[in-house]
């Protein structure tokens, strides 16, 4: 024996410890990942073994493994070992180790539960804190429920060091068991003053974080954390405070007059140095989001000039702030922002960038735009001029356009962009051609000229092998080419050029719209040849197209191929029609009439639903689940599809297409889903006249329509220039003469006409068109909000009074089964009102609480004068009770799920009192705690019309159980109810029990005596009843590995015993979840019709079952370390199998 | 609050990689590299703030970090943090740092990870920043190393 233990300790010399491990993996260079692998095989060994410090030895080195990438959460179960070590140099390690690996995932972390509870009362504050820091990084829903009272009575512990972090974990709590922030908040208030300034900093740390995301909740606040600002000297909180007020100002304008004095007065008294740096910053960034006009962004410029870099960056991010709300202040900075993008510093760049989106106006754009272009062509590095580039579309595109004046201007800006090589961002620029050439008519013919030289152009085709390159353009040039064939030049030219075979070393979904803009192209040109008469041009292009299309049809992508092959045949119908001399152009052209309209990306969603359309309602019966998935239609399309695909009939006549499009829109016409017409009068078909009803679009001649060659968008800007200059002239003269006509047309909408640089006509008159809505859309922007924000979540009001409801769960028992089902009570008592409205009814119910014994029980009374009645009871509440109990949503309940088991018994007692019985209803739930005590909740509610009051519960105690009670008080005396009861108020009152034996039921009866006080005076009333206790509710359900549960069959020290049970309809599946749910079990394994259990009491018996289904019956068959538990728990199981 | 704490010398060689936030450890790597090479490119006049890490959060998060001789130790954080303040939070625990080892160099924190984090959980906890008051820290850390050393002592 003592050999051993010498062997042990040398083992334990040699082992590894955490410098050695670093030390041989830098000895190991070269073969790192074998050593390592060595190392850890080595470590599962250490943990084989029994010595802790061995194993915490071991638990250490994963815990650098894992910094280095490998995955420990095998390990997790011996973390959890160490974590429970009783030395606090161990039970540090493995708090770490978990705090590294664990997360919700991870399956054995409810199993951590009592140890962290253990650990949080620990007398030791370091183990307390320990657990505390370990907490904070994996807390989990269950857990934070579990223990959010454990951490709020930490709270007020004496030593600070351990009321700071219960102060900061509370957040994390909030976070994952947003119930607990109301009870919670009034102590987090109460913290903010504590004498501590590490406690308080925690507090305002808290609170901070939480007003981040719901400001509104926490104005209360504001009158205290303006009496800290003043008065606190810690630069953290001070920070803290001002950032939360700057959540505040926007919603209390109040608030920022302020605080004007006070920050000024901190901006004056911290002198130079780090800690005026921040304040002076921190000042800065939160005055701007919402004070009165102040000299806030002229306290920046000088910070900025020749400032250190890192305020120089908080100056500009400062000034963008101050944007918001003061653009002019900003604006007249615009040189030194400028100045910034040509800093070296890349963050400060990207901030300056930033700060000119919000800068430009219609005076300026051009300007600010030009510079960018400049400093695109410079920049090194594809990310920094991807940034530049997405920043020059953003700042022309914002507000719909708002500020371009010269939208030729802005086309030749996107067509130099697509220069640019390298870049992810072709999709963006391609986006926007479409859409400015889509939704802005007067442009079409440029924007038409400018993307057929872009298809003409060689280089894009060069750099179509990257994903989302400068390529995509193509996809908008060739659809805007075929769309607006009729503004081509040279259509043919453009034809050729689009059917080149190069175009096949492009994306698919390029191609496809190639393939699709061919034929519109097509059908134009035919139309022209047979206008003019030239027959054999048109044939010409036919046979151009049979040449030249195969080639997509090779294509590998199956879209392109599809529509190719589909078009081929078209042409070649089409060719056989021309060698009979039929005109073919009109019908050719039929396929792509009327327009596309750009529809607004909510449309769908903000179709109002008709009166009376139930969406959630089921049509027909829902099918079995497996059928449905399969049933489900996956987007065929490609997802950069922009466009609405248009029909292609195929051969279809004149005539027959008249005909469809009569019957689709008498259809559409009695659909109320589909998108109507009528708001955009563009949108017609080619029988309607065409298209040129489009409000008429003037063009100001100042502008030369077409640039020779590719544009340089800087002739724009001293054509601007120029006609601005003119233009002002012109008003000058107009004012003299105040006789003048209207000013030549209107102002496009989409601008605002407050504009300060309003007087800046647009070049063009442009017409914007709309994004089309549905009729009585919706004007709601609800859909905005991410329903999944966790944030979401903390939006409490805490101004209200906390309800009883709401405190939050003393140590309870979780059920895995019962915490799973949604929650409901009350289900039965309703029913049972309206049958028998003038009886008392008494219900109780338990609650199972639990600690390291547990132990639980379930108790119910219900006083009833009618016995025949109360069977009946039984069996609708043992149904309601499926469905499971809590209280109603909102109550601090939550946590305690609980724990119902076995049938309650409910004895119907005589009423005793006379004029009108007070009703009560009374849940009782019973909770469990250490030293074989269990609680019993009783929810009593009062269902008559008088006030009850002096409550007083007395039990008559048994051997074996006996109800705790006030130091002091006889065995005899009640205890008194903590509250009265109005009439309909229902309230829960708790009482202890201690209970010697678990093997046997037990019944205790009880009296509840209290004074009925109505407006015919008061009097004494009496209620009685039974709890009971059954042997199920002493169970615990117990998760257990089959391994573990035929080790312990194995065993052999379990008493066996049987029972049968016949005439069972129920399926398997829905009988083992009554056992679990009412006998707390666990289902160990499962095969077919035969499943094995396991349960464990409070004492710690270990129960087996084995449960069989045959034909019409069930046979359970149990094995238990004491007989007479087992014999009792098989009897109630079988009255329960009985009810199936 | 902090979403990540890193501390990785000039070749990129992880020191301390603390999340507050879940990622599985390829994704830690991956984080930790690409941080590494964005700060490795920035020269070390310039801020000392970096939008614009993809892996964590988004817009809402910025690398706030500080070059100390070989190690680089980067602070990713949201908008609720200030970011003077969170650099002289960096400051704060790195001298801690030298304090508790007396003269910190990388060897120190290559072979006493586990130390590191326990300096480092007085000063940040689940992310959100416990104590900036050094001595304060420092006397935490004292005593907890005083139990260790009882407890090693009762262990004979």
């Amino acid at each position: 024996m003592a050999l051993k233990m010498v062997k042990g300790s040398i083992d334990r010399m040699f082992d590894k410890n955490l410098q050695d491990l670093v030390r041989g993996i830098r000895n190991h260079k070269e073969d790192e990942a074998k050593y390592i692998s060595q190392c850890i095989d080595e470590i599962k060994q250490e943990l084989k073994q029994d010595n802790i410090a061995v194993k915490a030895n071991a638990v250490c080195k994963l815990t650098y493994l894992q910094m280095l990438g490998y995955d420990i959460s095998w390990a997790a179960f011996n973390i959890i070992e160490v974590m429970s070590a009783s030395k606090f140099t161990f039970k540090r390690i493995g708090y770490l180790a978990a705090s590294q690996s664990f997360h919700e995932g991870t399956d054995v972390i409810m199993l951590t539960t009592n140890q962290i509870r253990k650990d949080l009362s620990s007398p030791s504050q370091y183990d307390t804190g320990v657990a505390l820091t370990g907490l904070s990084c994996f807390v989990t829903p269950d857990l934070a429920r579990d223990l959010a009272n454990d951490i709020m009575t930490l709270m007020s512990h004496t030593k600070p060091y351990i009321r700071k972090k219960a102060v900061l974990i509370m957040y994390k709590v909030f976070l994952k068991y947003p119930e607990s922030l109301r009870p919670a908040f009034p102590r987090l208030k109460e913290k903010l003053e504590d004498p501590d300034p590490g406690v308080q900093s925690a507090a305002v740390n808290v609170i901070c974080e939480l007003a981040r995301r719901n400001p509104k909740n926490y104005l209360s606040l504001a009158p205290l954390f303006f009496k800290l600002m003043t008065s606190s000297t810690n630069n953290w909180v001070l920070i803290k405070i001002i950032k939360l007020f700057g959540a505040l100002t926007p919603l209390e304008p109040r608030l920022g007059k302020k605080l004007i004095e006070p920050l000024t007065n901190l901006i004056h008294s911290v002198g130079a140095g780090r800690g005026a740096d921040r304040a002076v910053s921190a000042v800065l960034i939160s005055l701007s989001s919402g004070m009165p006009n102040h000299s806030a962004s002229i306290q920046v410029r000088p910070a900025r000039a020749g400032a250190s870099p890192p305020l120089k960056y908080l100056g500009l991010l400062a000034m963008s702030k101050i944007l918001k709300t003061h653009p002019k202040s900003v604006q007249s900075h615009k040189d030194l922002i400028l100045q910034c993008l040509d800093d070296k510093d890349e963050s400060i760049r990207l901030r300056a960038l930033d700060l000119l989106y919000g800068m430009v106006s219609k005076k300026n754009l051009m300007e600010i735009v030009k510079k960018l272009m400049t400093h695109v062509d410079k920049a090194e590095g594809t990310t920094y001029r991807d940034e530049l580039l997405t920043k020059i579309i953003d700042i022309c595109s914002q507000s719909n356009y708002q500020y371009i004046t010269n939208f030729e201007w802005y086309i030749s800006i996107l067509v130099e962009l697509t220069r640019l090589e390298g870049t992810r961002h072709g999709h963006l620029i391609a986006a926007q051609m479409l859409d400015v050439a889509i939704r802005v008519k007067a442009i079409r013919k440029f924007a038409v000229s400018q993307m057929s030289s872009l298809l003409d152009s060689a280089h894009l085709l060069a750099s179509s092998t990257q994903r989302n390159g400068i390529c995509e353009v193509l996809y908008a040039a060739a659809w805007i080419c075929g769309e607006f064939s009729e503004h081509l030049q040279e259509p043919h030219h453009t034809l050729e050029a689009m059917l080149r075979p190069k175009v096949t070393t492009l994306p698919g979904h390029i191609q496809a719209v190639y393939v699709q803009n061919v034929v519109k192209l097509y059908a134009s040109i035919l139309q022209q040849k047979e206008q003019a008469g030239e027959a054999e041009g048109a044939q010409a292009v036919t046979q151009l197209m049979v040449d030249r299309l195969p080639q997509f049809v090779q294509s590998a992508d199956l879209e392109v191929q599809e529509r190719a092959s589909c078009i081929l045949q078209l042409v070649k119908h089409i060719q056989k029609l021309q060698a009979k001399d039929v005109p073919v152009a009109e019908e050719v052209s039929a396929l792509f009439a009327g327009e596309l309209n750009p529809v607004a990306p909510k449309a769908q969603k903000k179709v109002p639903v008709p009166e009376g359309l139930d969406l959630d309602a089921w049509i027909n019966e829902p099918l079995s689940d497996s059928e449905s998935e399969d049933e489900r239609p996956r987007a065929v399309f490609h997802e950069e599809e922009q466009r609405r695909p248009k029909h292609r009939p195929s051969e279809a006549d004149e005539e027959e297409l008249a005909r469809r499009r009569e019957a689709r829109k008498q259809e559409q016409a009695n659909n109320p889903f589909y998108i109507k017409s009528s708001p955009s009068p563009q949108k017609r078909y080619q029988d309607t006249p065409g298209v040129e009803h489009i409000p008429v679009v003037q063009i100001d001649l100042s502008v030369p329509l077409k640039v020779p060659g590719l544009p340089m968008s800087d002739q724009y800007v001293k054509l601007e220039e120029e006609r601005r200059h003119q233009q002002k002239l012109e008003k000058d003269k107009r004012r003299k003469k105040r006789k003048e006509k209207e000013r030549k047309g209107k102002r496009r909408h989409g601008s605002l006409p407050t504009e300060s640089d309003e007087d800046i006509a647009p070049a063009q008159q442009v017409d914007i068109v709309t994004e089309e809505m549905p009729e009585n859309a919706l004007p709601s922007d609800e859909d905005d909000k991410d329903p999944n924000d966790p944030y979401r979540a903390l939006d409490i009001d805490l101004d209200k009074p906390l309800a009883d409801s709401e405190k939050l769960p003393i140590q309870k028992h979780r059920n895995a089964e019962t915490s799973k089902s949604p929650e409901k009570e009350d289900v039965p008592v309703a029913e049972k009102k309206s049958k028998k409205p003038k009886k008392k009814e008494k219900k109780h119910k338990e609650k199972g609480r639990d600690k390291e014994k547990k132990k639980e029980k379930e108790k119910k009374k219900s006083p009833k004068p009618r016995k025949k009645k109360h069977k009946k009871e039984k069996e609708e509440r043992s149904k309601g009770r499926k469905k499971s109990k809590k209280q109603p949503p909102g109550s601090g309940e939550v946590a305690g799920e609980p724990v119902h088991n076995g049938a309650p018994e409910e004895e119907p007692l005589p009423v005793r009192g006379t004029s009108a019985p007070p009703p009560h209803t009374c849940d009782v739930r019973g909770s469990l705690q250490e030293d074989s005590q269990v609680t019993v909740a009783i929810v009593l509610e009062n269902r008559s019309s008088s006030v009850l009051k002096g409550m007083e519960l007395s039990v008559l105690d048994s051997l074996n159980a006996r109800m705790t009670r006030p130091q002091g008080s006889s065995v005899h005396d009640g205890v008194p109810v903590p509250f009265q009861l109005p009439p309909g108020v229902s309230n829960e009152a708790q009482f202890v029990f201690t209970i010697q034996s678990i093997v046997m039921a037990q019944k205790l009866k009880g009296t509840l005596s209290f004074i009925a006080k109505n407006d015919e005076g008061a009097t004494q009333e009496k209620l009685d009843f039974r709890l009971h206790f059954s042997c199920s509710s002493y169970l615990i359900t117990t998760p257990c590995y089959s391994d573990a549960f035929a080790k312990l069959l194995e065993s052999g020290d379990l008493s066996m015993s049987s029972v049968k049970v016949d005439g069972i309809r129920m399926s398997f599946q829905n009988l083992l979840a009554k056992i679990c749910f009412h006998h707390h079990f666990s289902v160990v394994e499962r095969v077919d019709s035969c499943a094995s259990m396991y349960s464990r009491s409070i004492q710690g018996h270990h129960v087996c079952l084995l449960v069989k289904k045959g034909e019409n019956s069930v046979s359970v068959d149990g094995k238990c370390s004491d007989s007479t538990l087992l014999s009792n728990l098989l009897e109630e199981m079988k009255v329960t199998l009985a009810k199936c | 609050m902090i979403q990540a704490i890193l501390v990785f010398n000039n070749h990129g060689k992880p020191r301390l990689v603390r999340f507050y936030q879940r990622f599985p450890e390829e994704i830690q790597q991956q984080i930790v590299r690409e941080t590494f090479h964005l700060v490795l490119k920035r020269d070390d006049n310039i801020c000392n703030f970096l939008e614009g890490g993809s892996l964590i959060g988004g817009s809402d998060y910025k690398l706030i970090y500080r070059h100390y001789a070989t190690l680089y130790f980067v602070f990713c954080v949201d908008s609720s943090e200030s970011e003077l303040g969170i650099l002289d939070l960096i400051q704060v625990f790195v001298e801690t740092l030298d304090k508790c080892f007396e003269n910190v160099c990388e060897l120190d924190l290559i072979f006493h990870m586990d130390k590191v984090h326990y300096i480092l959980q007085e000063v940040v906890m689940g992310g959100m920043v416990l104590e900036t008051n050094m001595n304060e820290i420092v006397a935490q850390i004292e005593a907890q190393n005083r139990l260790e050393k009882s407890e090693g002592q009762g262990l004979g």
